[in-house]
C-alpha cells in the first residue's frame, strides 16, 4: 500500500518551481533515502508530504489523502522534522513536549516514551530550550514528533548536530518505524550514514525526483 | 475548543512571564511615553489634564504595537507556526487563544499606566465603572486586530516596520472611542462614554468573529 504517491508534481515557491514534476511513490513498511545537490527540492518535497505545501500541478497523495483537496487532515498523522526545531525558546524542554503533545492529543505515557527514547537526560528537561546545544535541540524537536507515534515520518536532515548515541537512536527510529509497518522518508547528504538503514534511495535534482529511474536497493 | 484556547493561551503567558517583554519593555516604553508628553504640555496643566485620556490611548496603542510584535515573534522564531500547522489545533482557537494572552498582557499594561496617568498627571475619575468597562472593551479591540493584523503579517521579512503602518489606522476607532469614553469617566469631556463603550464592544465583536474566520487561511497562506 502506498503511503505516498506524487505524480509529475509541481510546486511553486513565489514564481520559483521548487519541484518542477516529481514523481515518487513510497509504500508502507519503507524507509527511503532522498538524495541530491543543496537546493534540489530535497526540503520542498518533504514539506509537501507533511501537507505545508500545495501542489500546483500534478497529482500527490498521502496516507490516502489528496493534497490538493485536504492536506490538512493529514498533517496529525506525520512526523515531520525540519531545519528549524518548532520549539519555543523561553519554554524548557518538557513544557515544550507536554504543550505540542496536548496540542496533538498525545497521552502523557506517549510524551514520556518518547523522552526516553530519545534519552533525554532528566537534568535537561527542566532547562529552557535557548540554553540548549544544537543536538540537544534536535532530539527534543525529534522526541516531540516521536511521541505522535506518527505513521510517516518525513526527516530533514535528522542526524545534524547530533553525538553517536543521538545518531544510532535517530538510526533505530528509522528502522523500527518501516518494521512496524510505517514509512519514513529521510532528505541527508550523510549517504554512508544513512544509506545501510533505508531500503532504497530516490534521487533528486533540479526539483524532479525519479526513483522509477534509480531504484538502487542498498539493503 | 475551549481546552485548546486555554493551552495556547497558556503557553504564550508562560513564554512572557519567562521573557518579561511586557513588564520590562512594553510597560516602561508605555509609561515613557506618558512621561515625554508630560514634558512636552508640562506648562499648561489644564490642557494636560484635558488631552490625559486622549494621550493615554495614544500610548496603549503604541505600546500594543510591541506585544503585537511579541507575539508574533514567538512563533516565527523557530518555525513553530508551522509546528502549529501540523499539531492540527483549530486555527480558530490558535487565534482565541493568542488574543486572550494578548488581552491580559495589555490590561497589565494598561493598569499600570493608569496609575502612571493619576500620579503624573493628576487625572482623577469620576465614572469608575465606565472606566473599567471600556477600558476592557477597548483592549479586547486592540488584542483582537493585533493578532489578526499579526497573523496577515507573520511570514513577512519586513513585518516590524509594516505592522505599525498596517495595525494603527485600524485601531483609530479604538482610540477614538476609548479616549471619548475615559474623557466621559475622567469628566474632561461631556460624552456620552457608554455610547463609545458599546461602540468598542462592537468593533471587538468585528475583529474577534475576522479573526476566527480568516485565521485558517491566514496561517495557510503565510
Amino acid at each position: 500500500m502506498s503511503v505516498i504517491e506524487l505524480d509529475n508534481v509541481v510546486v511553486l515557491l513565489g514564481r520559483f518551481p521548487a519541484l518542477a514534476g516529481a514523481t515518487l511513490r513510497v509504500d508502507a513498511g519503507e524507509a527511503v533515502l532522498l538524495q541530491g545537490p543543496n537546493g534540489a527540492g530535497k526540503s520542498t518535497l518533504l514539506r509537501l508530504c507533511a501537507g505545508l505545501l500545495r501542489p500546483e500541478r500534478g497529482s500527490a497523495t498521502v496516507l490516502g489523502i489528496d493534497l490538493s483537496t485536504n492536506r490538512q487532515s493529514i498533517r496529525p498523522r506525520i512526523g515531520y522534522v525540519g531545519h528549524l526545531s518548532m520549539l519555543y525558546d523561553d519554554l524548557t524542554v518538557a513544557e515544550n513536549i507536554r504543550f505540542w503533545g496536548r496540542a496533538a492529543g498525545v497521552s502523557e505515557a506517549q510524551q514520556k516514551a518518547a523522552i526516553a527514547r530519545l534519552q533525554i537526560e532528566e537534568r535537561l528537561l527542566d532547562v529552557p530550550v535557548n540554553r540548549l546545544s544544537a543536538g540537544q535541540r534536535r532530539r527534543t524537536a525529534i522526541a516531540v514528533a516521536a511521541s505522535r507515534r506518527p505513521e510517516l515520518w518525513l526527516l530533514d536532515e535528522p542526524h545534524a548536530g547530533l553525538d553517536q548515541s543521538g545518531r544510532d537512536i535517530v538510526d533505530s527510529l528509522i528502522t523500527d518505524a518501516a518494521a512496524a509497518g510505517g514509512a519514513v522518508l529521510v532528505a541527508s547528504h550523510e549517504l554512508d550514514r544513512v544509506g545501510p538503514v533505508v531500503d532504497r534511495r530516490v534521487t533528486i535534482a533540479g526539483g524532479m525526483a525519479r526513483d522509477q529511474e534509480d531504484p538502487q536497493h542498498v539493503r | 475548543m475551549f481546552a485548546e484556547i486555554v493551552l495556547i493561551a497558556a503557553k504564550d503567558l508562560r513564554i512572557e512571564w519567562r521573557s518579561r517583554v511586557s513588564l520590562n519593555q512594553v510597560a516602561p516604553f508605555a509609561v515613557l511615553i506618558l512621561v515625554l508628553f508630560g514634558f512636552a504640555l508640562d506648562a499648561d496643566r489644564a490642557t494636560l489634564s484635558n488631552f490625559t485620556p486622549g494621550l493615554y490611548w495614544v500610548a496603549i496603542l503604541l505600546a500594543s504595537i510591541l506585544a503585537v510584535h511579541r507575539s508574533v515573534g514567538v512563533e516565527a522564531g523557530e518555525g513553530a507556526r508551522e509546528g502549529l500547522l501540523l499539531s492540527g489545533l483549530r486555527p480558530a482557537s490558535v487565534f482565541l487563544g493568542k488574543t486572550a494572552a494578548l488581552i491580559v498582557q495589555l490590561l497589565v499594561v494598561a493598569i499600570a499606566l493608569l496609575g502612571g496617568v493619576v500620579l503624573l498627571y493628576e487625572a482623577s475619575i469620576e465614572e469608575p465603572a465606565l472606566l473599567v468597562v471600556s477600558l476592557i472593551g477597548a483592549v479586547l479591540g486592540v488584542g483582537a486586530a493585533g493578532t489578526l493584523y499579526g497573523a496577515i503579517l507573520g511570514g513577512q521579512r519586513a513585518r516590524e516596520t509594516v505592522l505599525p503602518i498596517l495595525l494603527l489606522p485600524v485601531l483609530s476607532p479604538v482610540l477614538i472611542g476609548a479616549t471619548r469614553s475615559f474623557g466621559a469617566a475622567m469628566g474632561t469631556v461631556a460624552a456620552d462614554g457608554w455610547a463609545w463603550t458599546g461602540a468598542l464592544f462592537g468593533f471587538a465583536a468585528l475583529y474577534l468573529a475576522l479573526g476566527v474566520v480568516s485565521h485558517g487561511i491566514l496561517m495557510e497562506e503565510n
